[in-house]
C-alpha cells in the first residue's frame, strides 16, 4: 500500500549479558590494555613489596636481634607478612584512587562503557575485581621471592596471600567511591596518601608492635584496616593467632569491604547516570 | 504486500510527551513532544543550553528523566536501560575512545559490551575499520591520531552492534571541511541501510544536508518543528538581500527601505531584508538612493530561521 516497502529496516545485533559475563567482559577489556602496557604497571606496582622486604627485612633486619618482641623470630620473618599486607594497601588504594578518575574524567572510558548495555554496577564490581587481580599478581611474585630469601618459617605463610589480598580489596572499595565523587584533579588523593596510609604503614603494626606506641594513640591503629590485615598475616604466618580475635579481624575487613561495595556501586551510578 | 514491513518503517522509534529534565535548580528540558519515525533522520538544533545534549543522553538512557513520559524502541529507558543501550548506538560530543589501544582494539573491546562472541567482533572491526577508512592505522595506536580520524572512529565504535538507532551529539564540531564532508557522507549511507538518525548541532548546514526533519529548541523549549524546506518557508522569505555599511551608517538607511521587504533586521554593519527577490529590492534601494559599501542577494538557509527563533543573544 505504501512506497516505503523497498527502504531495509536495520536488526541491531547487540544483546543484554548476563551480570557476571558482563563484569568478565570488562575484566577482558583491562586485560586487552594491561597485555600492551603491562611493563611499566608492573614496575611501579608489583615490585614495591619487594623492595620494601629488601631495605626493611633484610637491609634493615640485619640489625634487629631476634627477641621477645619478634616472638623470638628473625626480623625478616617478623615483618615479611605485614609488609605484603601494608604494601597490597599501597598498590589497592593507589589503582582505586587516580586511574578510578582518570575513567571518569580523563580517559573517560567509563562514559563509554556506561553507553553499552552493561551498568555503572557492574562496571564497579569489574573495576575492583580488576584492582583485585593485580593484588593477587604483585601477591604470587612476593611470596616467590620472599620463599627465596628465607622469609617464611611455617606454611601458614600461605594462607598470608588470600588475607594481604583481602585488606588491600576492602581498602580500595572506599577510595573507589571517594574517586567517583571528586570532580576535582585528584589532589586529593595525595592527602590520602600522606594523611592515612603513610602513618597507617608506619605505626599499624607492620615494623613493629602496636603496644610499643604512647597509649593514647593506640586506637589510631586498632581502627585502621591495615592492622586487622597484620594481626592475621602475623599470626598465621608465626603462629599464635587465636579464634576469636581472628574472626573478629575477618569480620572487620569483610565489613569494610561490603561496606566499600555498597558505597561504591552507588557511587559510580550517581556519577554516570545523571 | 508488505504491509508488515511498511508499518514498521513508518512507526515511532522514540516518542516522548512532556519530557522534562531538571538538574537540581535548573530545568534543562521544560517539557517537551516529539516522535521520531524508523529509518528518518532527525535532528535538534538549538544555541548552547537550549536542551539538545540532556534531551540526547535521555533518549540514550544515561539520564533518568524528571517527568513526563519516553519511550524508546518501546520501551521505557528508566527500566529498560540495558535492553535499549544494546540496540542503539551512541556517539557523544567528546571522544571517549581509550586511546591507549589501537584502531582495532577499540572496536573488539566495545563490540564484546554488546554480546557479541569474539568472531564476530573480529569481523565487524574490519568491516567498520574499511567504512572508517582507517585501513592503515588499524593497528596504531589511537594517541596520536588525526580529529577527523578519531571522530570517525567513534562512529564507528557506536556502529558495532549494528544499532537500529544511531544518537550523534554534534557529530563535525571542530572538525575541518573535507572531514566533515567525509562524515556526512558515511551518515547518508548509513541512513540507506535503514539506521534512524537522531542528531544534535548548531551547524545549519549540516541540519539541512542530513535531517528530513528538525525541531528547533531554544532554552529547553521546542520552538518550532518540520523539514528544512518547511521551516525556511514558515519563517523566512525565499531571499534575503544583505545591505553593508560603515558601521553606524546603516540606521540612516531603515527608513528608505523599510517597505521593500516583509521584515528588515538591523545589525551593526548592515541590514538584512527578507524578501521574495533579492534583486529587485536592491535595484529598489538604489533608485532611492541608499549606497551601501556592498550588496549580497543569497537564499534563506536554516540559519535565518534559526536566528529569528532563537535569537540573537550570545548564549554560553
Amino acid at each position: 500500500m505504501t512506497a516505503t516497502v523497498e527502504q531495509p529496516i536495520a536488526v541491531a545485533t547487540g544483546v543484554v549479558v548476563r551480570p557476571w559475563r558482563a563484569v568478565l567482559l570488562r575484566i577482558e577489556g583491562q586485560w586487552t590494555w594491561y597485555r600492551r602496557h603491562w611493563t611499566a604497571s608492573l614496575l611501579s606496582s608489583g615490585l614495591q613489596p619487594v623492595l620494601f622486604l629488601a631495605a626493611m627485612g633484610i637491609g634493615f633486619g640485619s640489625q634487629v636481634r631476634p627477641g621477645p618482641l619478634t616472638g623470638g623470630e628473625p626480623y625478616l620473618a617478623y615483618v615479611a607478612p605485614t609488609i605484603l599486607v601494608s604494601g597490597l594497601i599501597t598498590i589497592a588504594v593507589a589503582e582505586a584512587g587516580l586511574p578510578v578518575l582518570s575513567g571518569f574524567k580523563w580517559k573517560q572510558d567509563y562514559w563509554a562503557v556506561a553507553s553499552s548495555p552493561v551498568t555503572p554496577g557492574q562496571l564497579f564490581t569489574a573495576e575492583l575485581l580488576w584492582i583485585t587481580l593485580r593484588l593477587v599478581l604483585g601477591a604470587a611474585l612476593y611470596l616467590v621471592v620472599t620463599a627465596l630469601v628465607g622469609g617464611w618459617t611455617s606454611p601458614g605463610a600461605l594462607l598470608v596471600a588470600p588475607i594481604a589480598i583481602l585488606t588491600g580489596a576492602a581498602c580500595a572499595t572506599p577510595v573507589m567511591a571517594f574517586a567517583a565523587t571528586t570532580k576535582g584533579d585528584g589532589h586529593a588523593f595525595a592527602a590520602v596518601n600522606r594523611f592515612v596510609v603513610m602513618p597507617m604503614t608506619l605505626f599499624a603494626g607492620t615494623f613493629f608492635p602496636v603496644d610499643r606506641l604512647p597509649e593514647v594513640v593506640r586506637p589510631l591503629a586498632w581502627i585502621s584496616p591495615l592492622w586487622h590485615g597484620n594481626e592475621l598475616a602475623r599470626g598465621v604466618a608465626l603462629g599464635g593467632l587465636r579464634l576469636w580475635p581472628a574472626l573478629g579481624h575477618v569480620a572487620v575487613l569483610l565489613g569494610l569491604l561490603a561496606f566499600g561495595l555498597v558505597l561504591g556501586r552507588r557511587c559510580f551510578r550517581r556519577r554516570l547516570v545523571v | 504486500m508488505g504491509s508488515e514491513v511498511s508499518s514498521a518503517v513508518g512507526e515511532p522509534v522514540i516518542s516522548s510527551s512532556g519530557l522534562v529534565k531538571r538538574f537540581a535548580d535548573f530545568e534543562a528540558v521544560r517539557g517537551i513532544d516529539f516522535q521520531v519515525r524508523r529509518g528518518e533522520a532527525f535532528g535538534f538544533l538549538g544555541p548552547n543550553g537550549a536542551g539538545k545534549s540532556s534531551t540526547m543522553r535521555m533518549v540514550s538512557c544515561m539520564s533518568p528523566r524528571t517527568g513526563g513520559d519516553l519511550r524508546v524502541l518501546g520501551m521505557d529507558p528508566d527500566t529498560h536501560g540495558p535492553a535499549i543501550r544494546a540496540r542503539i548506538g551512541l556517539v557523544p560530543q567528546e571522544d571517549n575512545l581509550d586511546r591507549e589501544l589501537t584502531v582495532r582494539q577499540n572496536l573488539h573491546v566495545y563490540g564484546r559490551y554488546f554480546g557479541l562472541t569474539r568472531k564476530q567482533v573480529r569481523a565487524k572491526a574490519v568491516e567498520l575499520i574499511e567504512f572508517a577508512r582507517l585501513t592503515d592505522r588499524a593497528d596504531h595506536e589511537v594517541e596520536p591520531l588525526s580529529g577527523g580520524m578519531k571522530r570517525r572512529l567513534t562512529i564507528a565504535r557506536a556502529l558495532v552492534n549494528d544499532p537500529e538507532v544511531l544518537l550523534l551529539d554534534e557529530p563535525t564540531t571542530g572538525l575541518d571541511p573535507q572531514a566533515r564532508h567525509l562524515l556526512w557522507e558515511k551518515l547518508f549511507a548509513l541512513k540507506q541501510r535503514g539506521v534512524t538518525l537522531i542528531i544534535t548541532t548548531h551547524y545549519m548546514d549540516e541540519a539541512e544536508q542530513l535531517c528530513d526533519r528538525l525541531v528547533v529548541m531554544d532554552a529547553g523549549k521546542i520552538v518550532d518543528e518540520g523539514s528544512p524546506a518547511e521551516l525556511i518557508a514558515r519563517h523566512v522569505t525565499r531571499e534575503v538581500l544583505e545591505l553593508r555599511f560603515s558601521p553606524g551608517d546603516q540606521h540612516n538607511a531603515v527608513d528608505a527601505v523599510l517597505d521593500l521587504a516583509d521584515r528588515v533586521e538591523v545589525l551593526p554593519d548592515r541590514l538584512l531584508l527578507y524578501t521574495a527577490d533579492g534583486d529587485k529590492a536592491a535595484a529598489c534601494a538604489h533608485d532611492r538612493g541608499v549606497r551601501p559599501t556592498s550588496t549580497l542577494v543569497r537564499r534563506s538557509t536554516l540559519e535565518d530561521v534559526f536566528l529569528r527563533l532563537t535569537g540573537r543573544t550570545l548564549v554560553d
